[in-house]
């Protein structure tokens, strides 16, 4: 079996600084507030949320071609959030990318919000469809990027999906057909943290190995690091080159990453911290935040 | 018009979908037709020739039809997505919900050979559960044209709404009905094809032209049945069912289920809003395997089964 090779980091330029700095900013950000709509609404996916924090970060304040004051540009790049239920990490990618202001963020949940738990492209600018049901999201990205195909458009179209999610068998009906069309503006980000709901996916119905999966469908695989901001940017930078295959892209991610007692832990796939645990938490963001800073 | 399967005087409601879809492809670029390995059951040979960069054949896969054909939709396409109802409605229903319906997404779905127009091919072919299923998903048009003008009509009309439409395309022989010059379809307008006073026939598809029938035999024997086309179930014309209603009594029939397809839409606002006494013909449930006349005959799908559930229902009134 072929393995995927993990890029991490290495030197860097001044310019290159200051993008990943402002990720590894927004990204903390995000992480700061969505815990915050958590505690607030008093449920939530925390664990997925924060898994998914860093790859969303990147996407939403450096790589996608996006205009929020023009939600329905025919040119826009796509962003797919097929794992629907991380919708702590995509409200905050959203509101600070600047499909809607921040302060709506303290509507999560509530009653009659615009922040359903599951998104809502009818309801809320940014959203492309409507996801919660996994296997959903890969199969109308391929639809996206085959209108794009058919058009000669420049647009990009980037599906995020969860580990777990990929034993749908819509994922692999999609998986096939974008082979076979040779999508090569399309990219999957597999959020690879090792747990589904309640278990391992190892455990539970294997994945491995999954970069094979995807090759023998016809794709080019790539592996990263999710949590480091400057070897997210270059997958992204290097998924922009010409291809003629689509592109998998399989973020070794950790559930609840950044909050030590959320990682790893499968019982954070929902969950809500108490006081104390939010405390903790934010002390621990906060930290990194002023260790960045030094 | 020549429809190559059908007897003489009958039309396969195929042929009029599938030269609407190129019309409507010809004078817009956004049309595409999205297939799952079905271009020849759906009869879209011809397009794939003229319009070959948009026609989308995934292969045999359903879920993926649908949503490729909401993603298409994202893109600024009008995507007519067409497979056999059976698999079309039944695999890809979640497809329908989540990425059509409710996120009111521009798809255009087109159940070819709909019905038990499959019969010997038994109950996994059949499909008529799609209408009970469909008409209960929000913001999803659904329409059943009775033949070849009104599938054309339909096809058009689908293409000009701004919203995701269910079309059921028989490929029963069934005639051209014949219409005032002028005569217009409307999404969510039914069509009053016969006036009377005495008892209504609220119908749709395949069974319209049957209904005609009844109302003809009726007639002769001094009752006036008034035949309501009810071809856009959901949302439905309470303004001809109120009038429907005002008759006393209404038999609805239909290339489906007995319950939950148009006669349970109805019978759902003539229960709480025109009280009336009814009768649903349509299927039972699963069907045996057969030729679609036996299966027509066997359910009293003909003329003479909807004429006597009418005399059934004057006798009743007394």
């Amino acid at each position: 079996m072929e393995t995927v090779g993990l890029a991490r980091s290495g030197g860097r330029s001044g310019a290159e600084n200051a993008r990943v700095e402002r990720v590894r900013e927004r990204a903390n950000w995000m992480r700061r507030r969505l815990l915050g709509m958590i505690v607030d609404a008093g449920q939530g996916h925390p664990g997925g949320d924060l898994s998914s924090a860093d790859i969303l970060a990147s996407l939403y304040f450096d790589i996608l071609r996006i205009d929020p004051k023009a939600p329905s540009a025919l040119d826009r790049d796509r962003f797919v959030m097929s794992k629907g239920h991380c919708t702590g990490a995509l409200y905050t990618a959203l509101a600070g990318a600047g499909f809607f202001a921040e302060a709506e963020l303290d509507t999560y949940l509530k009653p009659g919000s615009r922040l359903n738990g599951h998104p809502n492209r009818a309801y809320l600018p940014g959203v492309e469809t409507n996801t919660g049901p996994l296997g959903h999201g890969l199969p109308v990205a391929v639809g996206i990027a085959v209108a794009g195909q058919i058009d000669g458009a420049d647009f990009r179209t980037f599906v995020l999906t969860g580990d777990g999610e990929l034993q749908e068998g819509s994922v692999w009906e999609a998986a096939m057909f974008a082979g076979h069309r040779g999508l090569g503006k399309l990219t999957v980000i597999v959020d690879r943290n090792r747990l589904q709901q309640g278990a391992k996916t190892e455990d539970t119905n294997s994945l491995e190995p999954l970069a094979d999966k995807w090759r023998a469908f016809g794709w080019q695989v790539a592996g990263v690091d999710g949590h480091d901001h400057a070897a997210l940017l270059a997958a992204f930078d290097a998924a922009a080159e010409p291809r003629d295959k689509p592109l998998v892209i399989i973020a070794d991610t950790h559930k609840g990453q950044g909050v030590s007692f959320m990682r790893d832990q499968a019982g954070w796939h929902h969950g809500v911290p108490n006081a104390e645990q939010y405390a903790e938490a934010l002390r621990e963001l906060g930290a990194e935040l002023e260790a960045e800073m030094k | 018009m020549a429809a190559a399967n059908a007897p003489a005087g009958l039309f396969d409601c195929r042929d009029a979908y599938v030269r609407a879809v190129e019309e409507l492809a010809a004078a817009d670029n956004r049309i595409v037709a999205v297939v799952n390995d079905s271009v020849g059951s759906s009869k879209l040979g011809k397009f794939r020739d003229r319009f070959p960069d948009r026609l989308i054949n995934v292969g045999i896969a359903e879920q993926n039809m649908v949503g490729v054909g909401a993603g298409l939709a994202n893109g600024g396409k009008i995507p007519f997505v067409s497979g056999a109802g059976s698999f079309l409605t039944a695999r890809a229903m979640e497809q329908i919900k989540a990425d059509c319906a409710y996120s009111e997404q521009n798809v255009k779905l087109c159940g070819i050979s709909s019905g038990v127009a499959y019969g010997e091919l038994g109950a996994t072919h059949h499909s008529i559960e799609d209408i009970a299923w469909l008409r209960a998903i929000d913001k999803l048009t659904v329409i059943v044209p009775a033949d070849p003008w009104e599938t054309a009509a339909a096809i058009k009309a689908a293409a000009a709404h701004d919203g995701p439409v269910y079309v059921k395309i028989s490929r029963m022989p069934v005639p051209e009905l014949a219409r005032p010059a002028g005569a217009a379809f409307a999404i969510g307008k039914a069509e009053t094809l016969c006036e009377g006073g005495d008892i209504a026939l609220v119908v749709n598809g395949t069974l319209v032209h049957r209904a005609l029938a009844a109302a003809e035999a009726l007639a002769a024997e001094g009752v006036a049945a008034r035949v309501v086309n009810m071809a856009t179930v959901s949302p439905l014309d309470t303004d001809a069912l109120a009038a429907a209603a005002a008759t006393g009594a209404i038999v609805t029939a239909e290339e489906g289920l007995a319950h939950g397809g148009l006669g349970g839409a109805v019978a759902e606002y003539c229960a709480q809003h025109a009280p009336v006494r009814m009768r649903m013909l349509g299927f039972a449930g699963f069907q045996p395997t057969g030729s679609v006349d036996w299966l027509f005959e066997r359910s009293g799908l003909t003329a003479e089964g909807i004429a006597a559930a009418a005399r059934e229902m004057l006798a009743l009134r007394g």
